[in-house]
């Protein structure tokens, strides 16, 4: 064996782990949920083969279409309300000195605190028993038009400090020469931001944005602890409504094709991201 | 919970905070704003954790404020009829052979493709790109038939395995982009002076690549710890529930009794906060090159 070959041979050794827990845990079962999504599997003994028709049954699903339109809510609210607070938190912090270091780690600490745990520290505050619903008499988490914000807001709590933290890393790394000039010539903070700031962050921004959509229509953990999809389907989301269609309906075949149109959903999305990329010539 | 690679090298500047000149004044409003912001992220977890030293009937009267007399007896509580206590252990192994597994199976795929020439590389890091974007939920339903069809069910180390190749490709990238700027004069030096791969694995690249298993192994041992989708669906058994669901079923169950929720919850959330703050810079730094995260 030539010495090439043997490192090619060695190098391939390395990665077998990877490749297999890869392909134990990843890819193996996203090929059968492709496979499966074809078939009317329950999860337990033979499927059979059904062609297009759990594709066919989703568009006319009322519970799949009112699932979509609330993962499609979430994106615009996680488009909004984050973005806004990540980038002005990290731009203030980023003209700041003082303190710096200490906002910082306060507007993360919500990040580390589990999904269960955060859920659980704002069912108690809006609690319409002994919380600020009560206080208000609104029951938040129990209304059918306040459920949806109300979880997307808890969401929030625990995710608006990773931006700042993300935004303002992108933020040192403007030229502070820019900021200089722009001051010289007149510029106030909000034109700063507008004209250097934003522009030389794009490849974050852009990248995170295109993370929230993938992420809001992922979305799982904070719907099923909070609501389980209630009241009345209120807050019922994509995965939530997998799970139920897997684990409680046992209709694996059409709970897997659920999850195929959500992964088509980030592929478009991780495509765009791609493109994007390529075009402008970011590096990775 | 999904994972991704972050453009662009975000944290270059995440460090370098001294040299940056204050452009411009910063007004009371920007200042008042800020503190608004602090008291949201604060507020909350400050009033959980009074809420878990008050007796139900103090919170009922007083559901904001400091506690009048310090209860501690929620804790005991909690530890014992929410299996916190069982929780943290079960979490700690589950921890524990995740990072393990993580930094073995990611250190070795990491060498193999910034040092060893691995011939594809490129498009093997494509894949692993892809691979990190797909969502959990697409492959959930066939992983768990799989699991219980292979008895790795109601496992520690099944749900470990599944961690193993959920967390392990965002961690190659991360190790690679991290050795690759490693000099290669030494471990050249090194094979001139006869060693051989293993040893220059162990000698020279590992410990020059420390900072970078530090990263990784603290980013996976949030996602680990924090973890709730995988673990309320691959573990059933009450005697092996993560800390994570044993909270969450102690919750279901106890919904009226917020001090022992509350207790409960800051047993759960403690040591990740801890760790956080004993290394909040390296923990930054890790979490938002990663662009981990999710909603």
């Amino acid at each position: 064996m030539t010495p090439r070959r043997r490192r090619a041979l060695l190098a391939w050794l390395f990665m077998l782990p990877l490749v297999a827990v890869n392909a134990l845990v990843v890819l193996g079962p996203s090929l059968s949920a492709v496979y499966y999504s074809f078939t009317d599997w329950s999860g337990i003994g033979a499927a059979k083969w059904i062609g297009l028709d759990n594709y066919v049954e989703l568009l006319g699903d009322a519970e799949f279409r009112s699932a979509l339109w609330h993962n499609i809510q979430w994106t615009i609210f996680f488009l909004v309300v984050p973005m806004t607070m990540g980038l002005f938190g990290a731009f203030a912090l980023s003209r700041i000195r003082r303190f710096r270091l200490l906002f910082r780690v306060v507007y993360f600490l919500p990040y580390v605190v589990a999904s269960v745990v955060t859920a659980a520290i704002w069912k108690n505050l809006l609690s319409p028993d002994v919380g600020l619903g009560a206080t208000l008499g609104v029951n938040f988490l129990g209304s059918q038009a306040l459920s949806l914000p109300s979880v997307a807001f808890i969401n929030n709590w625990a995710w608006w400090g990773f931006l700042v933290v993300v935004f303002l890393a992108a933020m040192q790394g403007v030229n502070p020469n820019l900021y200089e000039a722009a001051a010289l010539d007149g510029a106030g903070p909000l034109r700063q931001f507008w004209s250097i700031t934003l522009p030389s962050i794009q490849p974050t921004f852009v990248f995170l944005g295109l993370m929230t959509i993938i992420w809001s229509f992922l979305s799982f953990d904070y719907v099923f602890v909070l609501t389980q999809g209630g009241p009345a389907g209120a807050t019922d989301v994509l995965s939530t409504l997998l799970y139920r269609e897997a684990f409680a309906s046992l209709r694996a075949g059409y709970a897997s094709a659920v999850g195929i149109v959500m992964a088509l959903i980030s592929a478009v999305v991780v495509a765009a991201y791609l493109v994007i990329r390529r075009k402008r010539g970011w590096a990775v | 919970m999904s994972i991704a690679i972050a453009t662009t090298g975000t944290t270059a500047g995440a460090t370098d905070t001294r040299r940056r000149p204050v452009t411009g004044r910063v007004g009371p409003f920007t200042w008042v704003a800020l503190c608004l912001l602090l008291l949201f992220a604060l507020g909350p977890l400050v009033i959980f954790v009074f809420s878990a030293l008050k007796s139900p009937s103090e919170l009922a009267t007083n559901p904001l404020s400091f506690p009048a007399a310090l209860d501690w007896t929620n804790f005991t509580e909690a530890w014992e009829q929410a299996y916190m206590g069982a929780g943290l252990v079960n979490s700690l192994i589950v921890v524990a052979g995740t990072v393990a597994g993580v930094c073995v199976i990611s250190g070795c795929a990491a060498y193999a493709m910034a040092r060893l020439d691995l011939p594809g590389a490129g498009t093997f890091m494509t894949y692993l790109l892809v691979s990190s974007t797909l969502p959990v939920q697409m492959f959930l339903v066939p992983l768990f038939y799989t699991w219980t069809t292979v008895h790795l069910y109601d496992s520690l180390f099944g749900l470990m395995v599944i961690y193993w190749g959920l967390f392990s490709p965002f961690a190659t990238l991360l190790l690679r982009s991290f050795m690759i700027t490693i000099p290669r004069e030494l471990e050249e030096a090194a094979r001139v002076d006869g060693a051989g791969e293993l040893r220059v694995l162990f000698q020279v690249v590992l410990p020059s690549a420390l900072p970078g298993f530090l990263t990784i192994a603290l980013v996976t041992a949030l996602s680990a710890y924090n973890e709730f989708l995988i673990a309320v669906t691959f573990i059933q058994d009450s005697s092996l529930l993560p800390v994570s669901t044993a909270f969450f079923t102690f919750q279901q169950g106890y919904t009226q009794d917020y001090t022992l929720v509350g207790a409960a919850g800051v047993i759960m959330a403690l040591p990740m906060l801890l760790l956080f703050l004993a290394l909040q810079r390296r923990f930054i730094e890790g979490v938002s090159s990663t662009g981990f995260g999710g909603t």
